[in-house]
């Protein structure tokens, strides 16, 4: 893990390059990760950003809460917009037309953006090996459309399109692979976070900028209005995605696995391993996996995570 | 909205010609968070996870402030306050 | 072309239109170049692949995994401030459309070869115009070339029509598929260094965001430059207006970047605008894009040899479109063919045909119209052809009835 200790005091000296009078849900979890991670970045940055809540919510016409130079293209390719501005800025310092020093090129985007419709353009990007970091706030779902299920959506979840019907009680599939996606690039960086663990996403992130090449970082980033709870549960709903192992924190350097935080601390006490309703139970959108006769739905699920979890530990070390 | 401009008084090609600060939104709130700062350790998890941005460091006053033009009232600062410093209290009608 | 003396000496080359295309290319100072290889634009890219892997050219050179990334990667690259290319055809264009319009409402000057090919379905690798017609009204400018040399001269004066302060538009020019892409011709080419001075580097204009201040129109650290926010009912069709404003500017600065480069070239395509031949006198007009123009032109001389007065008048900037010209260069003109390598389904014509018409509805005199839909998919449109089209306007001249006005040639009952 990197010496790097953020100090949310000297962090707070300096206003975040995304401003406040977003319109982003009370609550959203998309603005703690994208707080957090431009705090990590150690220079000059510029952003593309896919289309979702967090585009949208931050650059309302003719307002915009960006105070570096920022990018919406379209919605699947924010990692194709990325790769021309990353070698293009190569061409432009080569020939003097912007300064020498490095500049730190990060992405946003959602998991429709990145799962689904964007994942192309996000290969693409991986294989030619351009130096960015794509940061992917999963919500788990279409929010800005307003809740349809994605690729990113967990098995059981209720969403608009995935309603929790007689017969099919919530999207029957698991979410897609997208970190395990990412490192099968065998791109240099690749981590989980959770905003919850606040300093170790920042540490993934800083890492992520620092390292030459693509680096991708999956952010859980709970939505109140989807999920159906509460805004002030936010950090709580990733706090327990990841004491659940639904989401365990790990990092994928340089051919290496490691688990990260609080699932480091898991895998070496399993007695801290909370039963995977404890984090279904507070979100409405698995309310209806609660009934008795849903319960086969649930112990499913606790397999499955179960399964991710020990396939984990051994790609750690650590089984 | 009137003082909307006409096409020669904007940028050209979309470009924003307002900060984000500009928009308040602070009027979404329905609960307000207090902080009672005899409780508060500065320990600054508040800052953190904000998703405003709104609770920033006085380092001089050392204390914690609330920008209560933009706090939309989320409650999150309360919720992860460790030492249960902040009270979300019902906005004044 | 019309040939007037030359300032500079130039080299005769054997070239296709794709490698006049990759040639230029490589003479314009271009940052940034991605691509993906479509038939038949594939020639642009090989060649272009060559100049970077021989370390003849300094431009970023990506090879993207779909031309929708192609052109959202010249997006990006020109958002930087970057000089941007791109080429494709067809499908490709087809997959790009959505960043088309995103390209243009963002102001970019991207430049963008587009090799004529038919749409799918059925696939189909050869030429017509369906692709770029797709394009019409996503607020790029658009050049139909003629020839290999054509395409050359478009390359290099793109850039300039693009980049002007005054338009800030992304320019897309047209090649027919084969015809033109690979058909071998006499090139006149430029030196380097003539063709670098012309284009020079790609110079970036001032924006100014009013809370900040005066700052480039190119992303910047630390500078608040958002682009593509999310702009609703109060202020989107400001921002259409100010293409709209943009696109009316446009042909001052075409007529003005194509006579600079007449000076220096020696080669004048019309007014830059549009081309005519023989129209002057001419009682029949066959009116087109592309290709066709020569074999039309050969067809016109051979009518006049039997005594018809034939004339020819080639679009090429269709966007934005001559109008004014067309109005004044067919006044006395009786009757005019119009030529169109695209579909009309379900309209009253193809696109030029109905351009035209649209054109034409308030001149005080107005020539009879006909529409031929011809060569779909690449079927050849020989000189026999227009003879034959010929024979035709000159029946409608006679009987003063154009009916019907919608004519389709070289297809089997």
């Amino acid at each position: 893990m990197s010496a790097w200790t953020p100090n949310p005091k000297e962090l707070a000296k300096t206003p975040s390059l995304l401003t406040p009078g977003h319109r982003l849900c009370p609550g959203c979890a998309a603005s703690v990760i994208g707080r957090l991670v431009l705090y990590a970045c150690p220079g000059p940055i510029l952003i593309a950003h896919a289309t979702g809540c967090f585009e949208v919510a931050t650059t309302i016409f003719p307002y915009t809460c960006w105070r570096t130079s920022w990018i919406h293209n379209a919605f699947e390719n924010a990692a194709a917009t990325v790769s021309g501005m990353v070698e293009a800025w190569k061409v432009l310092q080569k020939r003097g037309a912007v300064p020498s020093e490095r500049v730190y090129f990060l992405v946003f985007g959602g998991d429709g953006g990145t799962y689904d419709i964007g994942i192309q353009a996000l290969s693409g990007a991986f294989e030619r090996g351009h130096d960015f970091l794509y940061v992917l706030y999963d919500n788990e779902a279409y929010m800005n459309t307003g809740i349809q299920r994605s690729g990113g959506t967990p098995k059981g979840a209720w969403t608009t399109t995935t309603p929790a019907g007689r017969v099919i009680p919530g999207k029957p599939q698991w979410k897609k692979p997208i970190a395990d996606i990412a490192v099968a690039h065998r791109i240099p960086y690749v981590a989980t976070a959770s905003p919850a663990y606040w300093m170790d996403l920042m540490r993934k992130a800083r890492k992520g900028f620092e390292v030459e090449g693509p680096a991708f970082i999956h952010a859980i980033s709970p939505c109140p209005r989807g999920w159906r709870y509460p805004p002030e549960k936010t950090i709580e709903v990733a706090r327990l995605a990841v004491d659940t192992c639904f989401f365990p924190l790990w990092e994928y350097e340089n051919g290496e696995w490691r688990l990260t935080d609080r699932s480091l601390a898991i895998a070496k006490n399993p007695d801290l391993k909370k039963p995977v309703i404890e984090y279904l139970k507070i979100q409405g959108r698995f309310r209806h996996l609660l009934k008795p006769e849903n319960k086969h739905i649930v112990d499913a699920m606790q397999q499955t995570v179960d399964a991710i979890w020990e396939d984990l530990l051994k790609r750690c070390g650590l089984a | 909205m009137s003082e909307l401009k006409g096409w020669k008084e904007i940028p050209i090609a979309g470009i924003p010609f307002k900060p984000g600060t500009e928009y308040k939104t602070g009027s979404w709130r329905t609960f307000k968070p207090v902080l009672d700062d005899s409780k508060c350790v500065r320990c600054l998890l508040c800052f953190v996870y904000c998703p405003e941005g709104c609770i920033t460091w006085n380092e001089t006053e050392n204390r914690v402030v609330i920008d209560y033009d933009f706090c939309k009232g989320c409650g999150i600062c309360a919720a992860e306050c460790p030492r249960q410093a902040i009270e979300m209290v019902l906005e004044a009608a | 072309m019309t040939a007037i003396t030359k300032k500079v000496e130039q080299k005769l080359l054997g070239l296709n239109g794709d490698e006049a295309v990759a040639r230029a290319i490589k003479q314009c100072n271009v940052d940034f170049v991605a691509a993906f290889p479509i038939t038949p634009q594939t020639i642009i890219v090989e060649r272009f692949s060559e100049y970077v892997a021989n370390g003849e050219v300094d431009t970023a050179f990506v090879c993207v995994e779909s031309e929708h990334s192609a052109l959202s990667a010249c997006v990006g690259a020109a958002a930087v401030g970057a000089r941007a290319f791109t080429a494709t055809a067809s499908q490709g264009l087809a997959l790009m459309h959505e960043i088309v319009y995103i390209a243009s409402s963002l102001r970019l000057p991207i430049v963008m070869a587009i090799v004529n090919r038919a749409l799918s379905g059925p696939i189909n690798i050869h030429c017509d115009h369906h692709d770029s017609m797709a394009e019409r009204d996503a607020c790029w400018i658009q050049f139909y070339c003629e020839d290999a040399q054509e395409a050359y001269d478009t390359t290099i004066q793109a850039f300039r029509i693009a980049e002007h302060p005054d338009i800030l538009l992304p320019v897309m020019y047209m090649m027919d598929a084969f015809l033109i892409s690979h058909t071998m011709q006499n090139v006149w080419v430029l030196p380097d260094e003539v063709v670098k001075e012309f284009v020079g580097y790609r110079k970036i204009p001032e924006v100014e965001i009013p809370f900040y201040g005066k700052v480039p129109f190119a992303m910047r650290p630390n500078v608040p430059l958002t682009l593509g926010p999310l702009d609703l009912f109060d202020y989107y069709y400001e921002h259409k207006m100010q293409q709209q404003a943009a696109m009316e500017r446009a042909p001052d600065i075409i007529k003005k970047v194509h006579d600079e480069y007449a000076e220096i070239s020696g080669r004048r395509y019309g007014d830059g605008m549009i081309v005519p031949y023989k129209v002057e006198d001419a009682d029949i007009v066959l009116m087109c894009i592309g290709s066709t123009a020569g074999t039309a032109r050969v067809a016109a001389d051979l009518a006049r040899q039997e005594g018809v007065k034939v004339g020819v008048l080639r679009i090429r900037s269709y966007r934005p479109f001559p109008a004014h010209q067309v109005r004044e260069l067919l006044k006395g003109v009786k009757v005019v063919g119009v030529l169109d390598r695209c579909g009309p389904y379900g309209a009253i014509g193809g696109p030029l045909y109905v351009e035209t018409c649209a054109t034409l509805y308030h001149a005080k005199e107005r020539p009879l119209l006909v529409d031929f839909i011809y060569g779909l998919g690449g079927r050849d449109m020989s000189v026999q052809d227009l003879r034959g089209i010929i024979a035709e306007l000159v029946d409608v001249m006679r009987t003063e009835s154009p009916e019907p006005t919608l004519r389709f040639r070289g297809v089997r009952e």
